[in-house]
């Protein structure tokens, strides 16, 4: 392979100033909610007493999730060794610690307490998965920064393959805790189940992957540097396995849950009943997999980058109503405090409950994808993390149409 | 009193050394628990632990006194929200689908033995006392909601805005997590739950005392007729059992 030429992008144009006006402006309705929900207290949002964590939570855990996810590239360059990939690592890793970044503030800002953060990093109960997830996620931006300089730094460069390998081990606990966030839940129904933390691992895999594909091709259009169809043909087989690898665990999931008796009601809730959330289940597997997949593996396709950018779009579009479904249709079904009874109360018990988002939710988790945008704005402009070009001969020489 | 020795010599100590005192001004939600873990004339251990027993063949269907009682001690006033009021004991009605029989009975916090919501609690803010009583410290409570994400029970209201007018006794803060108390101020004065003694005017449904005291009044009522524990599948061990259910 040839030397692969980096360098940061000007930055200068009116379109750059114009993104980071756009991004910084997402950011301050982001502030502005998170001030005016803790200024007056939850109530103003659509959570309740039933719903505990909504729409802020959807796109926290969406961003996490992704944030190991857009870690793919990198991780498939330091650890399996595959050369193509390497150019495009830097992008990988920046992008990771970005995504982790913005869902991390969303979390936070969302906290009932946020001005007490430091208790929360310096206090553990480590019998608490959400502990560990607190060492996890920064632990996560430490190494996969440390995993940055060594690909940056050729004084550093000979650890790099360690430095990848830890991330790489790392990536997969942080996916794995945050899976296990609802897998551990043993009281609801819609939860407790150990294929949580593999199912939000391959999530992962296809978020982040999405993510970092429209990331590229804003880059290098933005600059109109150029991207060869080979790197972009391989990553679009790679997030075709990856979209077909989640409707897998879906499947599994729910056929598992629909042979038990017992969980009938939340299945039938979730896939025939349950009205909002049935709708958005079902939408995410045709909108975040069938199509996507039609777009990725089309043979019309096979070169057109349009349809990858528009699967990539939609395999984000299917993440967030999945975590939607997972997250808050799993409050919506109720608690069976008395199995086979049918259960009333002051207190919403034994309803199905209701949640309607409220906009400063909704800016608020967009906000986390405007920090992360605006990271990655940031960071391409400073350092050299992009190649100069990507075309085949640079990138992969060997590459047969 | 000892609560306020124990106050002074604290703040003696944080006036010594400048080095000592870091530590203490690193931990302070670790210090307020060790005090308010203790009663004032007599440490909390776990040779007792604190329990109630509910007779559903008692509780009336039209009774609510055990909650209007617990709202008024803790000074649980609401907005008139529903949906986001705090309520740390409700009457839950419950039909038999297959014979139409109905019943209804108070559910507050269980008071387990392994409780899933300390368990979640990244802080330690959800704690069990030596004796069985189930707490959140306020001090030390971010907000996350993962411990209501977590009881079986719907045992917890998330403190959705402002409060005016609270309870010494009952110090309760926006943003933070909570839930019956089992009246731990009065326990430790040697008093019963504000539901319990509210439900012992009239129709005598709720008991509470001593489950490792096999004299104790609850302890003989539970070996004699037995106790239903809510979700016994789930083997967290309540310190709440129900009779009639």
């Amino acid at each position: 392979m040839k030397l692969i030429r980096f360098a940061s992008i000007d930055g200068n144009s009116n379109g750059y100033w114009a993104l980071m006006a756009l991004f910084a402006a997402f950011i301050m309705a982001a502030l502005g909610s998170s001030y005016f929900m803790e200024h007056n207290g939850h109530w103003v949002t659509g959570m309740n007493n039933q719903i505990v964590w909504g729409l802020p939570h959807v796109f926290a855990v969406f961003l996490i999730v992704a944030a190991s996810g857009a870690l793919n590239v990198a991780s498939i360059a330091s650890v399996f060794n595959k050369k193509a990939y390497k150019p495009l690592a830097r992008l990988s890793a920046l992008l990771a610690i970005a995504l982790l970044m913005g869902g991390l503030v969303v979390l936070v800002l969302d906290l009932g307490r946020p001005d007490r953060l430091i208790i929360a990093a310096t206090i553990y109960n480590f019998k608490s998965i959400f502990a560990w997830n607190m060492i996890l996620y920064s632990g996560f931006i430490g190494i996969v920064g440390v995993y940055l300089w060594t690909m940056m730094d050729q004084t550093v460069a000979k650890y790099n393959r360690v430095a990848g390998i830890s991330a790489f081990i790392w990536r997969l606990m942080l996916t794995t805790g945050t899976g296990s966030i609802f897998g551990f839940l043993v009281a609801r129904q819609g939860y407790d189940a150990a294929i949580m933390a593999p199912m939000f691992v391959i999530m992962s895999f296809a978020f982040g992957l999405a993510f970092f594909l429209l990331v590229l091709f804003a880059a290098y259009n933005g600059t109109k540097r150029e991207l060869g169809d080979a790197i972009v043909l391989r990553l679009r087989k790679l997030l075709g396995v990856f979209v077909a690898a989640i409707l897998y665990f879906v499947a599994v999931f729910h056929l598992t849950n629909l042979y038990a008796t017992e969980h009938h009601g939340v299945e039938a809730f979730i896939l025939r009943d349950g009205g909002i959330f049935t709708q958005l289940f079902w939408a995410q597997v045709v909108i975040g997999g069938l199509i996507p997949l039609a777009l990725i593996f089309a043979p019309q396709l096979k070169n057109c980058r349009k349809s990858l950018a528009l699967a990539s779009v939609l395999v984000i579009l299917g993440g967030l109503l999945q975590m939607y479904v997972i997250i808050i249709g799993g409050q919506a079904y109720p608690l069976q405090l008395f199995p086979g009874m049918e259960v009333s109360s002051s207190f919403f018990d034994g309803v199905v409950n209701s949640y309607t988002p409220s906009l400063a939710e909704l800016m608020l988790g967009l906000g986390g994808v405007a920090i992360t945008l605006i990271v990655v704005t940031l960071a391409v402009k400073a350092l050299d993390l992009l190649p100069v070009s990507m075309a085949d001969a640079v990138a992969d020489p060997h590459h047969k149409d | 009193m000892k609560t306020e020795n124990i106050t002074d010599t604290s703040k003696r100590k944080f006036l010594g050394g400048a080095a000592l005192t870091a530590g203490i001004v690193i931990a302070p939600g670790v210090l307020l628990q060790t005090v308010q873990a203790k009663p004032d004339d007599q440490p909390v251990t776990n040779k007792v632990r604190w329990g109630m027993l509910i007779d559903t063949n008692k509780c009336a269907d039209d009774c609510t006194d055990c909650v209007t009682a617990c709202n008024t001690e803790n000074g649980l006033t609401g907005f008139e929200r529903p949906e986001t009021d705090s309520q740390w004991i409700r009457k839950v009605t419950l039909k038999d689908k297959q014979t139409g029989h109905v019943k209804t009975l108070p559910v507050m916090c269980q008071h387990c033995e392994t409780a899933p919501c300390a368990d979640v609690c990244p802080t330690g803010a959800s704690f069990k006392r030596e004796d069985g009583i189930v707490l959140v410290d306020k001090h030390i409570c971010i907000g996350c909601r993962y411990c209501m994400m977590a009881c079986p029970y719907k045992a917890r209201s998330f403190v959705h805005e402002d409060l005016t007018d609270q309870k010494d006794h009952a110090p309760r803060g926006k943003g933070t997590v909570e839930s019956c108390t089992m009246c731990v101020h009065k326990v430790d004065k040697g008093e019963s739950p504000a539901c319990v003694t509210a439900c012992n005017k009239e129709h005598k449904a709720m008991y509470f005392g001593d489950l490792n005291d096999a004299n104790s009044d609850i302890s003989k009522r539970l070996k004699q007729y037995g106790g239903k524990q809510i979700r016994a599948d789930l083997g967290l061990n309540p310190g709440v059992r129900y009779q009639g259910v």
